[in-house]
């Protein structure tokens, strides 16, 4: 018994203890409710082949989470080298998805049914959507690495401006392009959704890169102090700037994909709101806002935490409008448990209490 | 000793030149809008007084706001719940009056109230136990929109008359006839201003005057120039953190009245983004994210060229055809101009020490 306790207390320190909790949380939640509503208890696991695609509650948590994950990821290593958030990544994802719908239709053009109606083939702009979101990336890292200017101020320019100037590109309205070979992004790839694959490929490429490069090490040591790295030997502007272009590509591709599920660029929505879960998932991960050092794998699993949350409560009944709601009350629960305060509180009565079998032992 | 004066002296200077920067940013846009649509063939009454007076009805409860948001941002933080709150402050005041056919003598009480334990919770939250503003304000935004739709997802109009309406419907004409315009039909017009305008303006001489004189206001600019300072010199800074969020929320629930007033009617959507413009201003109005530097009086400023640049798109029917977004691009990019010069300003700053 001792053991398990001790093994509980080990366990607890983990960085990924806290989001996994979460997790399994969640999971223990679905499957009560599942057993008081007389379904089958595991019916939250459970998943199918339907027409040709896996179908399930699980699987739609793995399809829907995949926006928020894929900015997780930039999202880490900006809050991690410049101790700040990047605002702009919801609306840099619906200008990128703006973009690449407007090059494919042609300016004024709303709907596209046929391949030969394409201005130029899928993939140029896919591409242009993608490098559009990495050069608004390089801005916000310009103003912050090198003008020094707070990340919150500098990405609230393109908070403000992304969403606008992709309306001005699609004229005012949605560009609707009904096309498979456009669809595959946000659809289908053989059985598996395609966001989950391009999720998974983006963390895996992230995850190589940090395995093999110094990139981690750095942008932690930009993080914790940015004049003792340059002292050191590091361009800390450099790796600042770089962390900001990272996340602006991320971005991209979270808008591509975000934009071929509902195969049209819908400014006004695309995105809307996904800065904040993208922060939130660095937070739940255990990764301190105020940068240094980050944990990448949970910041994505904090990610589809929030997918699980949400769509957990959806599938208990609660509207969408009310759900916020219930994420304020976890999200302030979960920090609240994090925070410096209530950690050195209980620290404090874990000292006294050695403390006063210390004093008692030596008398 | 004459040395450290002397500094002191230049960055109280480059601080106030902010301000008159952002005073005279202010000018020239009005002057701009002035003979772009109020002379000769292209008069459309922009010269008129009224339209001047018309920025500040309808950015009254922004003005509130954004008070409110100077003197957090002052402490360093930073509070993105406010536009959710409003929302929800113009929920229940629709839907006691509407609905439940409950005095507006009693709801406009307790949408203050809620405004102050809203901003207890959140400075205790922050100021107590250390957590970022960032999340736990979030966190707020996300708790006031769900609320909002929990206490009703429809719209709902004010329709009952009482004395909110009929004080949301009171006309202050300026004294003396100032600005006073014959129209076509041989009518005079005389400009006038709303109610809510005047406690706006209150509430900017009051938080102005609290930052100014008071042990309160000077510990805000205490703890946000440098937090362990302003605690070794025997500062409650907590407390100073709490009190500051509390009035932020406060001020809020005040600019939620104000804006029921003018919207008389309370929706889900109501208020979206309202907390990047209230942000937005105070930065345009030259107060810094990292806290110590800014005065109300900018923030008020910051407001008006928001307000401004929304008033002049209006005007123009060419960029009003190009939808309702040209405002925001453009003040996007004003606001990209005035953190460009704060930046230079600091860069300066620092290679004079």
């Amino acid at each position: 018994m001792k053991s398990v306790i001790d093994w509980l207390k080990k366990v607890s320190k983990k960085p990924l203890f806290l989001p996994l909790v979460s997790v399994f949380l969640v999971l223990v939640i679905n499957l009560v409710y599942d057993a008081i509503q007389g379904n089958y208890v595991f019916e939250f696991l459970k998943f199918e082949l339907k027409e040709g695609a896996l179908y399930g509650r699980i699987i739609d948590i793995l399809n829907r989470g995949s926006e928020a994950a894929i900015l997780a990821i930039g999202m880490t290593l900006v809050v991690s080298s410049s101790a700040g958030t990047d605002i702009s990544v919801g609306s840099v994802m619906s200008l990128a998805g703006s973009l690449c719908c407007m090059l494919l239709a042609g300016f004024g053009v709303t709907h596209v049914r046929e391949l030969g109606e394409l201005q130029m083939p899928i993939f140029v702009g896919v591409i242009a959507g993608i490098a559009v979101a990495g050069l608004c990336g390089l801005f916000n890292g310009f103003l912050v690495a090198k003008m020094k200017i707070q990340p919150m101020v500098a990405t609230l320019i393109f908070f403000t401006a992304g969403r606008a100037i992709g309306l001005l590109l699609t004229n005012n309205k949605m560009v609707y392009i009904h096309l498979e070979q456009f669809k595959v992004f946000g659809g289908k790839l053989w059985i598996f959704p395609t966001p989950t694959v391009i999720a998974a490929a983006c963390i895996l490429v992230m995850a190589i890169i940090l395995k093999t490069t110094s990139l981690g090490m750095y942008v932690q040591s930009v993080g914790i102090n940015p004049k003792a790295s340059r002292i050191a030997g590091i361009n800390s502007v450099a790796i600042i700037l770089l962390c900001y272009v990272i996340c602006g590509l991320f971005s991209g591709v979270a808008g591509i994909v975000a934009t071929s599920r509902i195969y049209s660029a819908d400014s006004n929505n695309i995105g809307l709101n996904l800065e904040l879960d993208a922060i939130l998932a660095v937070a739940l991960g255990g990764n301190s806002l105020g940068g240094g050092r980050f944990n990448l794998a949970g910041s994505i699993i904090g990610a589809y935490t929030i997918q699980a949350i949400t769509t957990t409560m959806y599938a208990l009944g609660v509207a969408k409008a009310q759900a916020p709601v219930y994420k304020a009350i976890i999200v302030i629960l979960i920090v609240v448990v994090q925070s410096p305060a209530v950690k050195a509180y209980f620290a404090h009565r874990k000292a006294q209490k050695e403390g006063g079998l210390a004093v008692a032992g030596r008398s | 000793m004459e040395k450290n004066n002397m500094n002191k002296k230049k960055n109280i200077n480059s601080h106030s030149i902010l301000l008159l920067i952002t005073v005279g940013l202010f000018i020239l846009l009005y002057a701009a809008g002035y003979f772009m649509y109020g002379f000769g063939a292209n008069a459309k009454g922009f010269e008129k007084l009224q339209n001047f007076l018309d920025i500040f009805r309808t950015n009254a409860a922004l003005i509130c706001i954004a008070c409110g948001m100077t003197c957090v941002m002052l402490t360093g933080g930073i509070d993105i719940s406010v536009g959710s709150l409003v929302a929800m402050d113009c929920m229940i005041l629709s839907v006691g009056m509407e609905n439940s056919g409950i005095s507006p003598t009693l709801l406009v009480p307790f949408v203050l109230l809620i405004g102050i334990v809203f901003g207890a919770v959140q400075g205790y939250l922050i100021g107590y136990l250390g957590i970022q503003p960032f999340i736990v304000t979030m966190a707020g935004m996300f708790f006031a929109r769900g609320m909002t739709a929990m206490i009703c997802t429809d719209q709902v109009n004010i329709t009952v008359d009482n004395w909110f309406k009929q004080v949301a419907g009171i006309k202050v004409y300026m004294p003396f006839e100032l600005g006073a315009v014959v129209n076509k039909r041989g009518v005079k017009m005389v400009p006038y201003v709303n109610i809510p305008v005047i406690i706006a303006l209150v509430v900017v001489v009051l938080v102005f005057l609290m930052l100014r004189y008071t042990r309160t206001g000077r510990s805000m600019y205490a703890v946000g120039g440098n937090q362990q300072s302003a605690a070794l010199m025997g500062l409650n800074t907590k407390r100073t953190k709490m009190i500051t969020y509390i009035l932020s929320s406060f001020l809020c629930s005040i600019g939620g009245v104000l804006y029921c007033m003018n919207t008389m009617c309370g929706t889900t959507t109501q208020a979206l983004g309202l907390e990047m413009k209230a942000i937005s201003s105070a930065v345009i109005g030259g107060t810094l994210l990292t806290g110590g530097v800014g005065n109300v009086f900018g923030s008020f400023v910051g407001v008006l060229i928001n307000g401004t640049i929304n008033s002049l798109v209006s005007f123009n029917g060419e960029l009003t055809r190009l939808g309702g977004t040209v405002p925001n691009v453009v003040s996007a990019f004003l606001l990209f101009v005035f953190i460009m010069l704060q930046a230079v300003f600091a860069k300066l700053r620092e290679r004079k020490q």
